[in-house]
C-alpha cells in the first residue's frame, strides 16, 4: 500500500465509507429476507466490497458501469442511494426502477448505471455497445462492465472482447473471480487461465487483490485515464470471495466450500477491517472516528429499510407502463389504439 | 412523383436519408461495408457515410447484437443486419431479455433504439437453416415492435419509422422480394407503425396477407373475381402494434376472414390474427376463419417438396372459395 496517509485522507474515508455502506445494506437485506419480509431472492456482495469501490473510485458519474445478479456493491459503489435501492429490493414505486426491476436489475441512470443483468455476462454486449457510443459519438466517458468468474464460460464475452479489441474501444473488463460460478468451484470450470484468454485479443490484462482497496483503486485510475486516451480495452482479474452462497438462500454450502475456508477470508482478508487496521496505522483515522462512522452508516441504512418498508408499492395501472418509450399503456397500444 | 424502384433500393434509400437526417443512426453487421451484404440491399452505403457508421462485424450475431443494444442505451440508433431471419436464434438472449426489456425493467428510465433488419422466406432452395420465417418469435416478445414490409412502398416507410422510434423494431423483408418492384414516391414519407391496409376491396371474404403473402392474397383475389367471389385484401403491415380495428372492420363487412403467413401455422401469427377475429367479431362471422401458414415441417431442400409447404394464390382461392359456399374446409 502507498505510504501517502493524511495527504489522501478525503479519498480514504470517503472509500472506508463506501464499503462499509454496501456491508451494512447487504446486511440489511439478508435480514430482509430471513424475516421474510423481501419478495424473491437476492445474491449478496459482502466480501468484494474492494472491487466496486476501489473501480468506482477512478469513475466519475458520466462513465458507465454494467453490473451483475450480485449488483447491489456496484450499484452504491456507482453513486446509488440506500433508501431508494430498499425501496427496489422490496418492489415499491419509489424504487430507481419502480419496483420493475428488483434486486437484479437496478440501473441508476444518473449515475451512469446501465443497469444489473440477471443473465450471467448478459451485460459484456452492452458494456461495450457503450464504448462504442463513446468513440464514434466522441464523448470522453470509459465503460468499466462488471462480472463474475462464471461469466468467463460464457461465448459472447469473447465476441464482444474480439470487437472491442479490433475497434479499440474504452472499455474496461473486470472479472471479479470469487472462487465460485454458483455451486461450483471456478477451477473445476475454468481451463487454463483467464488472463491469457483477454491476452489471446491483444487485451493488455491484469490482475490485481480483489480484498485491497487501494491496489484496486491504484490499478482502475491508471487503467481508466489511459481508456480515455484511446489506449483501452483493458482486462482486470480481481481475487475476491463472497462471504455468503450463491444468493441468500443458498444456507448449507458445505458440499462446496468449507466453513473453515470462509471464516479464513473473513479473519485474514476481509476488505473493510484491513483497510480500516491501515487507515489506523497511518493516522488517517483513529479507531474512535471509524466507529463513528461504523454507527452512522448502520443508522442510514436502518432508517433506509423503514422508509422502504413503509413506502407503498406501485399501483396496478402500471402493469403495462414503460413497456414501450412513448405509450402510456401497451395493452391497448398492441392492439392498434394510438399510443 | 412516384417511380418504380426495387424492394432493395428502397431499403437502401431509407437507411441512407436516415442517416443523413440523424448522426447517431449507423449500421452494424456482417458484411454491411463493401459488401453491402449478399444481397448488395447495402450497396453504396460505405461510400457515403464512412466505416464509422457503416461498421463490418466478425462473424458473431450475439457479439455484435450485444454492442448494438449497448450502443442504442447510450445515445446512438443502430440498424442492425442480421443477413438470415434463421440466425435470430443466434441473438435471441440479448433481443429478448436485454433489448425488449430494458425499459420495463428500468421502470422507463433506458431505452433502446435499435432496428434489428432480418429476412424471412422460403422457395429460394437454401434449405431449412437458411429458409425460415421466425417472425412469430418476435411477436410474442413483450417490448418488441414488429414490422412486415410487403412491398417497396411499405418497405421504406416502415422502416423510416422503425429508425425514429425509441423502442426496439424489428423488420423481417422477404428475402425474394428484393428485386420486386413497386411505385415509391420521390419525396420523404414515413408509415405509421400500427396501420394496417385495404389494397383491394370485397364483400364476401377478407384475406390477411402478411409479407409476400400479400401478393399470394392479391392473386388469389384476382382468381376468386374470375369466379365472381369479391374478396377484401388487408395488409396489417406491422403485427406489434396490431391495427384491429382495420382487420374486424373488414371481417365485419365480408363476414368470413382467412390469414395467410409465411411462418409456421402451429402457434403462429395466424393463429393469433385467428384466435382476435374469432373473439372480437365472431358474430359478424358466417365461416370459421381460416388459417394458412407454413407447414409445419423443417423447410425441404427439393424444390419438389419445399413448394409444397407455403401458402400459394391456388390454395388461399380454394379454401376462399369453400367458406363462401359453405363447405367445410375442416371436416366437422
Amino acid at each position: 500500500m502507498p505510504r501517502d496517509g493524511k495527504a489522501n485522507a478525503e479519498a480514504y474515508l470517503r472509500m472506508y465509507r463506501q464499503m462499509a455502506r454496501i456491508r451494512a445494506f447487504e446486511d440489511k437485506a439478508n435480514q430482509l429476507y430471513l424475516n421474510a419480509q423481501m419478495p424473491g431472492l437476492t445474491h449478496m456482495y459482502s466480501g468484494q466490497e474492494a472491487v466496486a469501490v476501489g473501480i468506482c473510485e477512478a469513475l466519475t458519474d458520466e462513465d458507465r458501469i454494467t453490473s451483475t445478479h450480485r449488483g447491489h456493491g456496484h450499484c452504491l459503489a456507482k453513486g446509488a442511494e440506500l433508501k431508494l435501492m430498499f425501496c427496489e429490493l422490496l418492489g415499491k414505486e419509489e424504487g430507481y426502477c419502480r419496483g420493475k426491476g428488483g434486486s437484479m436489475h437496478i440501473a441508476d441512470q444518473a449515475h451512469g448505471n446501465l443497469g444489473a443483468n440477471a443473465i450471467v455476462g448478459g451485460s459484456a454486449g452492452i458494456a461495450t455497445g457503450a464504448a462504442l457510443s463513446a468513440k464514434r459519438l466522441g464523448r470522453n466517458y470509459v465503460t468499466v462492465c462488471f462480472f463474475g468468474d462464471g461469466a468467463t464460460a460464457q461465448g459472447l464475452w469473447y465476441e464482444v472482447m474480439n470487437m472491442a479489441a479490433l475497434w479499440k474501444l474504452p472499455v474496461i473488463y473486470a472479472c471479479e473471480n470469487n472462487g465460485y460460478s454458483e455451486y461450483t468451484a471456478t477451477e473445476e470450470v475454468v481451463a487454463g487461465s483467464l488472463t491469457a484468454r483477454a491476452e489471446a485479443f491483444g487485451i493488455e490484462a491484469h490482475q490485481v487483490d480483489g480484498q485491497d482497496v487501494l491496489a484496486v483503486s491504484k490499478l482502475a485510475t491508471e487503467l481508466v485515464e489511459r481508456c480515455r486516451r484511446g489506449e483501452g480495452p483493458f482486462f482486470i482479474e480481481l481475487e475476491t470471495y463472497r462471504y455468503h452462497g450463491h444468493h441468500v438462500g443458498d444456507i448449507n454450502r458445505e458440499y462446496y466450500r468449507t466453513k473453515e475456508e470462509e471464516a479464513r477470508w473473513k479473519a485474514d482478508r476481509d476488505p473493510i477491517a484491513n483497510f480500516g487496521k491501515w487507515l489506523r496505522s497511518e493516522g488517517v483515522a483513529t479507531e474512535d472516528e471509524l466507529a463513528v462512522i461504523d454507527s452512522e452508516i448502520r443508522d442510514e441504512a436502518a432508517a433506509a429499510v423503514e422508509y422502504a418498508l413503509a413506502a407503498p408499492y406501485p399501483d396496478a395501472v402500471e402493469v403495462d407502463m414503460h413497456v414501450f418509450k412513448g405509450v402510456d399503456h401497451a395493452l391497448p397500444y398492441m392492439s392498434g389504439e394510438r399510443a | 412523383m412516384t417511380r418504380e424502384i426495387t424492394l432493395s433500393q428502397a431499403v437502401n434509400e431509407a437507411i441512407a436519408e436516415e442517416m443523413r437526417r440523424d448522426e447517431t443512426v449507423l449500421l452494424i453487421g456482417e458484411d454491411v461495408a463493401e459488401a453491402g451484404t449478399p444481397f448488395k440491399v447495402l450497396s453504396g452505403l460505405v461510400e457515403e457515410f464512412g466505416t464509422e457508421r457503416v461498421i463490418d462485424t466478425p462473424i458473431a450475431e450475439p457479439g455484435f447484437m450485444g454492442i448494438a443494444v449497448g450502443a442504442a442505451m447510450t445515445g446512438s440508433r443502430p440498424i442492425v443486419d442480421l443477413m438470415f431471419g434463421d440466425f435470430l436464434y443466434l441473438v435471441m438472449d440479448q433481443l429478448c431479455n436485454q433489448a425488449a426489456k430494458t425499459h420495463y425493467m428500468s421502470g422507463g428510465k433506458l431505452n433502446v433504439p435499435l432496428v434489428l433488419r432480418t429476412n424471412l422466406g422460403a422457395t429460394r432452395r437454401s434449405a431449412a437453416q437458411h429458409s425460415q420465417s421466425l417472425h412469430a418469435l418476435v411477436a410474442h416478445i413483450p417490448g418488441l415492435k414488429l414490422a412486415m414490409p410487403s412491398s417497396a412502398y411499405e418497405a421504406k416507410g416502415l422502416l423510416k419509422a422503425a429508425v425514429r422510434d425509441d423502442n426496439p423494431v424489428v423488420i423481417f423483408e422477404d428475402k425474394l422480394m428484393y428485386q420486386d418492384k413497386a411505385p415509391v414516391p420521390e419525396e420523404e414519407y414515413v408509415l405509421a407503425l400500427g396501420e394496417a391496409a385495404i389494397l383491394r376491396e370485397g364483400s364476401e371474404v377478407t384475406l390477411i396477407g402478411t409479407s409476400s403473402m400479400r401478393q399470394v392474397c392479391e392473386r388469389a383475389a384476382e382468381i376468386l373475381e374470375g369466379d365472381g367471389i369479391g374478396a377484401e385484401v388487408v395488409d396489417p403491415r406491422t403485427l406489434v402494434p396490431l391495427d384491429e380495428r382495420t382487420i374486424l372492420g373488414s371481417v365485419r363487412k365480408t363476414s368470413r376472414a382467412i390469414v395467410v403467413d409465411e411462418g409456421h401455422q402451429n402457434f403462429g401469427v395466424t393463429a393469433e390474427i385467428a384466435a382476435r377475429i374469432s373473439e372480437k367479431a365472431f358474430y359478424h362471422l358466417d365461416a370459421p376463419v381460416i388459417r394458412m401458414g407454413a407447414m409445419d415441417v423443417p423447410v425441404p431442400f427439393s424444390p419438389a417438396l419445399e413448394d409444397l409447404t407455403v401458402p400459394t394464390a391456388e390454395g388461399v382461392a380454394a379454401n376462399a372459395r369453400a367458406i363462401v359456399r359453405g363447405v367445410p374446409v375442416h371436416a366437422p
